[in-house]
């Protein structure tokens, strides 16, 4: 869709501006903070010329913060595109990845990887791997999630009703979280800790090539999803118009699942499945632009999402103390009232699925 | 006049539904055509198969046998991309994306013709412009959808199809959910796009007296799925109207074109007199009644009706008793008691 009006379209562009320059910010206050103290100008100097005296400070940076920093971006776009996607092809305002089980189905593919590999079963070892590792752990999350994704299309063209729709996802969810259980049942303490310590989510610990699997996955996902934006506003009119106006539905479809399933399964698999994200920020950007063009609303939502990708991330690390708080926790108390205020507020429901 | 020329053809259609083993025919061996320039109407009761014959023309169902030729070519041979451009729908589904503005649900029209990201040449915005024109919505351009009518939003959902520049568009039901002088816009206003624009245009509608008024030819389905054609003066004549909705205690009136109840002997006849409108109105609420009314007679009950400064009057007068009432509905009632006087 193209925005003639000069009114729309500048202050589209002013709000896109704004968030690239409050994204740059959070990102170097991301960085910045820590439980280690760094002055501002030597972090400045460390990110743009990679050179301090203080070799402890450059490790800090580099191989902690910045990876974590980054991976927040990658999260932020990610879960928060995924989630805008299901939510076009679903027509159902409260879609997301983990609202409808498909950050479960990650997690049954990362479970899947853990139980073939037999006594290093946890998902620290799988990241001992290396590069094939993390390739496998990244095919089977994202195939758990096609799985989990397939039987909820399958299931949602019989049913209308969003919340019914909502509630078969999560019951599938608890399905897969079952037979993760059954797993966990037979498993040794020490692992379970790991394991539950990954259900809470973390940024770090994504480094080295970790990081560029990630990035490259991630990357391709969200351009795959760029390429469908055309796709998608066509099926804002459902499903019967976009076929009407050319599309082929089940290839569309397919692209849809494939860019969802990509940066929900590799995201989960590496940070954990991190909750919220992915239903709340699409409905934050679309109130922010005022718009349903995907055009707009993909960069839109990747800008949102890292904006407040970080923010989790500074809150998490809570600023002043040595206590790291899981970030699942925060991204759900700042996500689970946006829900609650998208169920409410039926209005802001209607204006944009009815 | 132009030579007319055929853009939708079938041939032996059989239309319906196939689950596992079971197929169920709606209706079978369809020689139907569409022409350039023309307003088709599909009429038929609840339940006749409209609804699959319009998704089965559209391509949004599979057909049971058969062939659809849209302009000389075999729908299922036709790439979706191509066919939008030959064909363009308004459902009745509601769009659900009522946060998008009037403008940008039009633009989506041009998704045929647009590349991968969907931009808009200068042509492109041309046929938006012509399409909102078309359809008198231009100054609800920056709307969004959510804020309009139902007679706005199914103003907007044709000038869609408008800018999707085909020759063919079908319409379902798109007098569903209208007030009436909103019904009565959209069908003269498909009537003069099937003129102006030279398209055809084929509508389903449950709007008899509209659909007699402004189509140009009728497809009138029966409860078995049979379908007559015509020019809607001859099916009237032909008998094929009523027949098409025939139901007992229903008849379809030649002389007014509309349907009536079952006509019957009336225990208590009346006579009018008046002005012509006052009459029509009169004799509908007394029918309603069961009370035969007749015009050119004064019977042992007459009513005369007048229109006095400070409203209507009627007048009613049998053997040395006159009655004034001021409404239909006090008559109706002072009615009642004589009548179930005079039956036993």
């Amino acid at each position: 869709m193209q925005i003639d009006s000069a009114v729309p379209g500048t202050s589209h562009k002013l709000v896109m501006i704004g968030l690239v320059v409050l994204a740059a910010f959070f990102f170097m206050v991301d960085v910045l903070l820590g439980s280690v103290r760094i002055p501002f100008s030597e972090v400045v100097s460390i990110i743009f010329s990679g050179k301090s005296e203080n070799t402890a400070w450059l490790f800090i940076i580099e191989k902690i913060r910045l990876p974590k920093a980054v991976t927040a971006v990658l999260v932020g776009c990610g879960l928060s595109v995924s989630g805008l996607q299901m939510q076009t092809l679903f027509r159902n305002p409260l879609a997301g990845p983990s609202e409808l089980g498909i950050t479960a189905g990650a997690g049954l593919g990362v479970a899947a990887v853990m139980l073939t590999a037999g006594s290093s079963t946890s998902i620290y070892a799988i990241r001992q791997l290396g590069i094939s590792g993390s390739w496998l752990i990244i095919v089977m999350a994202s195939l758990g999630s096609a799985l989990v994704l397939s039987l909820i299309l399958l299931i949602a063209g019989r049913i209308r009703d969003n919340v019914i729709l909502l509630i078969v996802g999560v019951m599938i969810g608890t399905i897969t979280i079952s037979v993760i259980s059954i797993w966990q049942y037979f498993s040794q303490p020490e692992q379970l800790q790991e394991y539950i310590m990954w259900t809470f989510g973390s940024l770090g610990g994504v480094v080295h090539y970790h990081l560029y699997v990630l990035s490259a996955v991630v990357i391709f996902g969200l351009l795959l999803a760029f390429v469908s934006s055309k796709a998608l506003n066509a099926l804002l009119l459902g499903e019967n118009y976009a076929r009407s106006m050319g599309l082929t539905v089940s290839r569309t479809r397919l692209m849809i699942m494939a860019s969802t399933s990509l940066l929900t399964g590799s995201i989960t698999a590496f940070c954990g499945p991190i909750g919220f994200i992915g239903i709340a920020i699409p409905h934050i950007t679309r109130s922010l632009l005022g718009t349903s063009d995907h055009r707009i609303l993909i960069p839109g939502t990747c800008l949102v999402g890292t904006v407040l990708m970080l923010i989790c991330d500074i809150i998490a690390q809570m600023p002043g103390t040595q206590t790291v708080l899981p970030i699942n926790v925060v991204t759900s108390l700042l996500g689970a009232p946006v829900v609650i205020w998208i169920i409410i507020s039926r209005n802001n429901m209607r204006s944009s699925f009815s | 006049m132009s030579k007319s020329t055929s853009l939708l053809a079938t041939r032996n259609l059989t239309i319906g539904y196939k689950s596992g083993n079971t197929t169920k025919v709606i209706s079978e061996n369809l020689n139907l055509t569409l022409e350039a320039g023309k307003m088709v109407c599909l009429l038929g009761p609840n339940g006749a198969g409209k609804s699959t014959l319009m998704r089965s023309l559209a391509g949004l169902q599979n057909v049971l046998s058969g062939d659809i030729r849209i302009e000389g070519e075999l729908l299922s041979d036709l790439k979706p991309s191509d066919l939008a451009k030959k064909l363009s729908l308004v459902l009745t589904e509601r769009i659900e994306a009522g946060n998008l503005t009037v403008q940008e649900v039009v633009t989506l029209g041009r998704t045929p013709y647009t590349g991968w990201l969907g931009n808009l040449s200068n042509y492109d915005r041309e046929r938006i412009n012509l399409a909102l024109e078309a359809t008198g919505i231009p100054e609800y351009k920056l709307r969004r959808i959510h804020q309009l009518s139902d007679g706005e939003r199914q103003k907007v959902m044709l000038a869609r199809a408008l800018a999707q520049d085909t020759n063919i568009i079908l319409l379902d039901e798109p007098t569903a959910h209208l007030d009436l002088p909103s019904r009565v816009e959209m069908m003269h206003l498909l009537h003069n796009l099937a003129r102006k624009s030279n398209k055809a245009i084929l509508l389903s509608t449950h709007e008899l007296d509209l659909a007699l008024q402004t189509a140009d030819q009728l497809w009138l389905m029966k409860q078995g799925g049979e379908i007559a054609t015509g020019v809607p003066e001859d099916l009237v004549l032909n008998g094929a109207f009523e027949s098409a909705f025939a139901k007992k205690d229903f008849y379809f009136n030649r002389s007014s074109g509309t349907f009536s109840i079952q006509e019957s002997t009336f225990p208590l006849n009346i006579s009018l007199s008046g002005n012509q409108d006052l009459i029509f109105w009169t004799k509908r609420a007394l029918e309603r009644e069961e009370i035969g009314t007749l015009t050119d007679a004064v019977f042992r009950y007459h009513i005369d009706i007048t229109e006095t400064s400070s409203g209507i009057v009627w007048q009613l007068k049998w053997d040395e008793n006159i009655s004034m009432v001021t409404s239909l509905e006090s008559l109706a009632n002072e009615l009642r008691v004589i009548k179930n006087a005079v039956t036993p």
